[in-house]
C-alpha cells in the first residue's frame, strides 16, 4: 500500500510538472514566441545576477562561519614545524585564487546580464584580440611560477629525510608505525634508540611485527598503545604496511604518507606544540567549551582534546576505525613515560617458545640487514630447529 | 590539410542529389543497411542511432550511480537512522539488530566504488563523449556516417557488454568490488582482504577491459572520420570546436586506455596466476604470502597514466560543447578560436605528464614531485585562457537565455570554482594535508563531475531537436538548470571546509575521531541537498522521454540560426544524413553577427571577404 502510494504520488508530480511545462508553451504560442523569449531572457539574466550575488555572499558567510576549520587559523594551526609552512602556502594560494574567483564570477554573470538578447540590441562581431589573449595567458603564467617555486621549496624542505650526520636516538627519535587491517601497531625503540630488524614471515599471533629476537636492538623495543613524543625533537616515523595499503595521517601535524607493503616509507617532522599547549589554545573557542556528552568527569571538549592518528588510504571495511592517540609531552614527561615502559620482548616473548634469542643481551649472531631477507629466512629456520 | 572529396561516390550510391528535401521520409526503406526493426533500432550502424543508444544507456547508468550516492550519503548524513526500509532493496547488506537496520560497511564501500566507476567510465566517458562524438562528428564535418559504421556499432555493444557485466556484479553474494574506483592493489589483488575483492573484482576487471575495447573502437573511428571524411572545403581550421574537442578526446583515449588494460591484466595475473607484479611481503589473515619483489606503486603509475588523461577525456568534450553552444546563443564568434584549439591541445599534451600528482603521498621518491607539480600547475595557464575566452565570448553578445545556454554559463562557473581548487591540490606541499580528504572530493566533483554533466546537459538540450525532431520543454529545463546549479554548489561547496578541517574521504562514519566528528549538521545538509538535486534530475529525465514523443515539434530546419552543417540536414534525417549531395564548406564555423547576420558555413565568401579560419594565408 505504501509503495503504491509513493508510486502514485510520483506519477502525479510528473504529470503536474509536464502540465506546467505545457502551459508555458501554450502561453508562448498565444503571446508570440519572440515576446516570450525576450521576457525569459531578462528574467534569467536577472536571476543570474541574483544567483551570483547570493553565491558570493554564501561563499563569504560560510567561509567566516567555518574559519575555525581553516588551515593556519586559530584552533586549526599546525602543531609541527613544517605544518606552519604548509598552512602559509595554503593561505597564499587561497588569497590568489580567491581574487580570481571573485573577479571571474562577477564578470561572467554581469556580462551575461548586460548582453542579454532584447529588442533592438545586436551582437558585436569580435572574433579575437591577440594582445588581450597574451595578457591573460601571461599573468596566470607568472602567478603560477611564484606558486610553484613557493610550494616546491616548502615541499623539498618538508619531505627530505633526516640530515646526514644526525644520530638516531640522540639528534632525532625514530619510531615505527605498522598499518594492518584494521589498526596501527606502534613501535618505540626503547632506551637504545634503535629499532630492531623484522621480517614479515616471522609474523604470528605473539609477534605481530615479525621482529627477529636474536637482534638485540629488538629486545628493548616497546609496543606502546599511544604514540608519545617529546616536543621540539625531530621524529622520523618509519611507515610500514603488513597487508594492504594504509596511510599514516596526523591531521594536526600535516603529516601524511602511504604505508606500502614491501616498501617502507618515512616521514620526518618536528612537533612544536604539546598536547597541553594545544588544549590551552582551544580553550578560547566557544565550540571547544561545549561540555562533552556523558563524560564522567564533566569536562569541556578542549580538556579532553587529543592528537589523533588516522588512516587515509582505503584499506578495507574497517578503514574508518584505525585510530591511535598521539601525545606530545615535555622532555621531562617523556623521560618519565619512557622509564615506565616495558619492552614487548620482556612482557610477551622472553622465556616463551617464541623466544629465539638464546642468550639475552648478547648478540650471538651477526644480524643480516633487512635487504638480505632470504638469508634471514634460512637462519630463522635454523634457529627454530635449534630450540 | 587536404580534405578528400567523397561526394561523387556518395552521390552515385544515393542517386538523387537534386532533390534536397524530397521524400527523405522513405529514405529509410531504401537503405540496404538498415531495413528491419532490429537493424534500425538495435544493431544499427547509423551514427545518430548509436549516439542515442549511448545517451540513453548513459542516462540509465547515471540514475543507478546517483541512487548509489544517495544511499551512502544517507549513511554519512544520518548514520544513526534506521535503514530498515532499504532492506527490501538491499537485502542482506542491511544488517538488523534490535529492529534497527544498518548499512553494512562492506556495502558502503561497494557503493562508493561502484558510484565512482559507473560515473567516470559509463556516464561521463561513454555517455558524454560517446553520445556527442557520434551525433556530431559526421553531421558537423559533412559526412554520411562514421568511417566504419560497423566498428561504431561494435563500440556501443562492447560498452553494453561491459555494463551488463558490471551490473551482474552488483548481485554477487560477496558484493561488487569495494576497494575504490582506482582499485589499488594489494586490496584489489587479494580476495582475502575484502569481500568485494573476490568475484566482484574479477567482474570489475573483465567489465573494464570490454569497456576499453569499446572506447578504442569508438576512438579509432572518430579520429579516422575527422581526418578523412571532412566535406569539401572543411579544413581543420574551419572545424567547429566541438569536433576539435572530440578529436583530441579520442586521441587521449587511444593513447591512455590501453595502459589501463595492461594494469588490469597484471592485476589479474597477480590474482590468478601467482605472479608478484604488485605484491610484496604481505601478511594477511594469519598467513604470510610468498610474493616478494612486486610494487603496489607500479600499479598506481599504470592506473594514473590512464587516470589523469581520463579526467580530460571527460571534460574536453564538455569544453567543445560549451564553446559551440555559447557561441550560437550569444550570436558571437567564439572568442579566440585558435587559442581555444591550442589550449585544448596544450591541455591534452600536459595530460600525459602530470599523472603522478595523484601519488604525491604514495611513497614515491619526493624528488619527482618537483617535475609533476611544475607541469600540473602549468595546466592552469591554458585553462585560464579558456575561461577568459568564454567570458569574452559573452561580452558584446546578444545572449538568448535558453536552457542550453544557461548550462553553458553554469559550466564556466563550475569550471572556475573547481579549477581553482586544483591549484591547491596540484601543489604537493598543500597536498600533504589535503590529499584524500573531502577537499579532493569537492574539487573533482565540481570540476569534472558536475561541470562535465553541465556540458552534457547543454548538449542534450541544444541538439535534442537534431536527435528527435522536437524540442525539450524549456520551462522544465530552466527549473532543472537553476535547481541543479544551486543544488550542486550546496552539495559540494561545504565539502571544501570538511577537507580543510582534515576529514578524510572514504570514511564509513566519522564518530571514531574527535577531529572529524563535529560536522554532523553539514553532513546532513549535504545529504538533503543531494536528495533534492537527484529529484531535479528526474525532472530532466521525464522531460527527455516526454519530449521525444510529445515535445514541441521542430518546424524550421535551422532553429537557432546556427552556422554549422548539422542544421542543413533534414529534420529526422535518415541514414546517410543528407538525401542529396553533401554540402560544401566555404568558411569557418563562427561567422556570427558578421555584418549583422549569421553566415552559415555553406555560404561562399563574398568578394574580398577574409575567412577567419584561414586568415593567416
Amino acid at each position: 500500500m505504501g509503495t503504491f502510494f509513493i508510486i502514485a504520488s510520483l506519477i502525479l508530480i510528473a504529470v503536474i510538472l509536464l502540465q506546467i511545462g505545457k502551459i508555458t508553451e501554450l502561453a508562448g504560442a498565444l503571446r508570440g514566441e519572440e515576446d516570450m523569449q525576450m521576457r525569459s531572457n531578462t528574467f534569467h539574466a536577472q536571476f543570474g545576477m541574483v544567483f551570483m550575488i547570493g553565491f558570493l555572499v554564501f561563499v563569504i558567510v560560510s567561509f567566516m562561519y567555518y574559519k575555525n576549520s581553516m588551515l593556519g587559523y586559530g584552533p586549526h594551526t599546525a602543531a609541527s614545524e613544517h605544518g606552519v609552512w604548509i598552512d602559509n602556502t595554503f593561505n597564499v594560494t587561497m588569497a590568489v585564487t580567491g581574487i580570481v574567483f571573485f573577479i571571474t564570477h562577477i564578470l561572467l554573470f554581469w556580462y551575461a546580464y548586460k548582453y542579454r538578447e532584447r529588442t533592438g540590441h545586436a551582437a558585436t562581431f569580435y572574433p579575437h584580440n591577440n594582445k588581450l589573449e597574451m595578457i591573460w595567458m601571461g599573468v596566470p603564467a607568472i602567478v603560477m611560477t611564484f606558486l610553484v617555486i613557493g610550494g616546491l621549496s616548502v615541499w623539498n624542505r618538508t619531505m627530505g629525510d633526516v640530515e646526514e650526520g644526525m644520530v638516531v636516538g640522540e639528534d632525532y627519535i625514530e619510531v615505527e608505525a605498522t598499518g594492518l587491517q584494521f589498526q596501527w601497531i606502534l613501535r618505540h625503540p626503547g632506551n637504545d634508540g634503535k629499532l630492531g630488524s623484522r621480517y614479515y614471515k616471522n609474523i604470528d599471533g605473539v609477534n605481530p611485527l615479525g621482529q627477529i629476537w636474536s637482534d638485540e636492538k629488538n629486545l628493548d623495543d616497546i609496543h606502546p598503545s599511544e604514540l608519545v613524543l617529546p616536543v621540539g625533537v625531530p621524529v622520523r616515523v618509519r611507515i610500514i604496511a603488513n597487508d594492504v595499503l594504509h596511510n599514516f595521517y596526523l591531521p594536526h601535524f600535516r603529516v601524511k604518507m602511504d604505508a606500502v607493503p614491501g616498501l617502507p616509507t618515512y616521514f620526518v617532522f618536528t612537533p612544536t606544540t604539546t598536547t597541553d599547549e594545544y588544549r590551552q589554545r582551544l580553550r578560547d573557542y566557544p565550540e571547544w567549551q561545549q561540555p562533552i556528552p556523558d563524560d564522567e568527569q564533566g569536562r569541556q571538549r578542549w580538556e579532553a582534546f587529543e592528537y589523533e592518528l588516522a588512516c587515509a588510504e582505503l584499506c578495507g571495511k574497517g578503514h574508518f576505525s584505525m585510530k591511535r592517540i598521539v601525545k606530545i609531552v615535555t622532555p621531562e614527561e617523556y623521560s618519565e613515560w619512557l622509564a615506565e615502559q616495558k619492552s614487548y620482548y620482556s612482557t610477551n616473548i622472553k622465556g616463551t617458545e617464541a623466544d629465539t634469542n638464546e642468550k639475552e643481551g648478547v648478540l650471538s649472531l651477526e644480524m643480516p640487514t633487512e635487504i638480505e631477507k632470504e638469508e634471514v629466512e634460512v637462519k630463522d629456520k635454523e634457529l627454530s630447529k635449534s630450540i | 590539410m587536404a580534405s578528400i572529396d567523397i561526394i561523387r561516390e556518395e552521390d552515385l550510391q544515393h542517386g538523387h542529389d537534386d532533390h534536397h528535401d524530397d521524400h527523405h521520409d522513405d529514405h529509410h526503406g531504401g537503405d540496404k543497411y538498415q531495413s528491419g526493426f532490429i537493424s534500425t533500432y538495435i544493431f544499427s550502424t547509423d551514427h545518430k542511432t548509436i549516439a542515442k543508444q549511448f545517451l540513453i544507456t548513459g542516462m540509465f547508468w547515471a540514475i543507478i550511480g546517483a541512487l548509489m550516492s544517495l544511499v551512502f550519503r544517507l549513511q554519512l548524513g544520518f548514520p544513526e537512522e534506521n535503514m530498515l526500509w532499504l532492506k527490501p532493496l538491499l537485502g542482506k547488506w542491511i544488517t538488523v539488530a534490535d529492529g534497527v537496520g544498518t548499512l553494512s560497511p562492506d556495502f558502503y564501500y561497494a557503493l562508493v566504488t561502484m558510484h565512482g566507476t559507473i560515473l567516470v567510465f559509463f556516464v561521463l566517458t561513454a555517455g558524454l563523449s560517446g553520445t556527442f562524438s557520434n551525433l556530431l562528428i559526421p553531421l558537423q564535418i559533412g559526412a554520411r556516417d562514421m568511417a566504419s559504421g560497423f566498428l561504431n556499432m561494435l563500440s556501443y555493444w562492447f560498452f553494453f557488454l561491459a555494463g551488463a557485466i558490471m551490473f551482474a556484479s552488483l548481485f554477487l553474494s560477496t558484493g561488487p568490488f569495494a576497494g575504490g574506483w582506482t582499485a589499488y592493489p594489494p586490496l584489489s589483488a587479494l580476495p582475502q582482504a575484502m569481500d568485494g575483492s573476490g568475484a566482484g573484482m574479477t567482474l570489475w576487471g573483465v567489465s573494464l577491459v570490454f569497456f576499453v575495447v569499446s572506447v578504442l573502437l569508438g576512438g579509432m573511428n572518430y579520429i579516422t572520420t575527422v581526418l578523412n571524411l571532412r566535406t569539401k572545403g572543411m579544413t581543420m581550421w574551419r572545424l567547429p570546436l566541438t569536433i576539435w574537442a572530440f578529436l583530441v578526446t579520442a586521441i587521449l583515449g587511444l593513447l591512455s586506455f590501453p595502459v589501463l588494460v595492461s594494469a588490469i591484466f597484471l592485476l589479474i595475473f597477480d590474482r590468478s596466476l601467482g605472479t608478484s607484479f604488485f605484491l610484496s611481503e604481505i601478511f594477511i589473515q594469519g598467513q604470510a604470502l610468498e610474493n616478494v619483489g612486486g610494487s603496489p606503486i607500479l600499479y598506481q603509475h599504470l592506473f594514473w597514466f590512464l587516470g589523469h588523461p581520463e579526467v580530460y577525456i571527460i571534460i574536453v568534450p564538455a569544453f567543445g560543447i560549451v564553446s559551440e553552444v555559447m557561441s550560437v546563443h550569444a550570436r558571437k564568434p567564439i572568442f579566440g578560436y585558435k587559442a581555444m584549439v591550442l589550449s585544448i591541445l596544450a591541455i591534452a599534451i600536459l595530460a600525459f605528464i602530470v599523472w603522478a600528482h595523484h601519488m604525491f603521498m604514495s611513497g614515491v621518491n619526493p624528488f619527482i614531485a618537483n617535475i609533476f607539480v611544475l607541469f600540473t600547475l602549468i595546466i592552469a595557464v591554458p585553462s585560464a585562457v579558456k575561461v577568459f575566452n568564454w567570458i569574452a565570448t559573452l561580452w558584446g553578445g546578444n545572449i538568448r537565455f535558453n536552457t542550453a545556454m544557461l548550462f553553458s554559463i553554469g559550466f564556466v562557473s563550475l569550471f572556475i570554482s573547481g579549477g581553482l581548487t586544483g591549484i591547491f591540490l596540484g601543489n604537493s606541499a598543500i597536498d600533504i594535508q589535503l590529499h584524500d580528504t573531502y577537499f579532493v572530493v569537492a574539487h573533482f566533483h565540481i570540476v569534472m563531475g558536475i561541470a562535465a554533466f553541465f556540458g552534457m546537459f547543454a548538449g542534450v538540450y541544444h541538439w535534442f531537436p537534431r536527435m528527435f525532431g522536437r524540442f525539450m520543454n524549456e520551462t522544465l529545463g530552466k527549473i532543472h538548470f537553476w535547481g541543479t546549479m544551486i543544488g550542486a554548489y550546496a552539495i559540494f561547496w561545504p565539502m571544501h571546509y570538511l577537507g580543510m578541517a582534515g576529514v578524510p574521504r572514504r570514511y564509513y562514519q566519522f564518530g571514531n575521531f574527535d577531529a572529524f566528528a563535529h560536522f554532523t549538521a553539514m553532513n546532513q545538509f549535504i545529504t538533503v541537498a543531494a536528495i533534492i538535486v537527484f529529484a531535479l534530475q528526474m525532472v530532466m529525465v521525464i522531460n527527455f522521454f516526454y519530449s521525444i514523443f510529445k515535445g514541441k515539434e521542430q518546424k524550421e530546419l535551422n532553429p537557432y540560426d546556427a552556422n554549422t552543417l548539422e542544421w542543413t540536414a533534414p529534420i529526422n534525417t535518415g541514414h546517410g544524413n543528407w538525401p542529396g549531395a553533401i554540402p560544401h564548406v566555404h568558411r569557418w564555423a563562427y561567422d556570427y553577427s558578421k555584418g549583422g547576420r549569421n553566415i552559415p558555413q555553406t555560404e561562399p565568401l563574398a568578394d574580398g571577404e577574409q575567412d577567419m579560419g584561414n586568415d593567416h594565408h
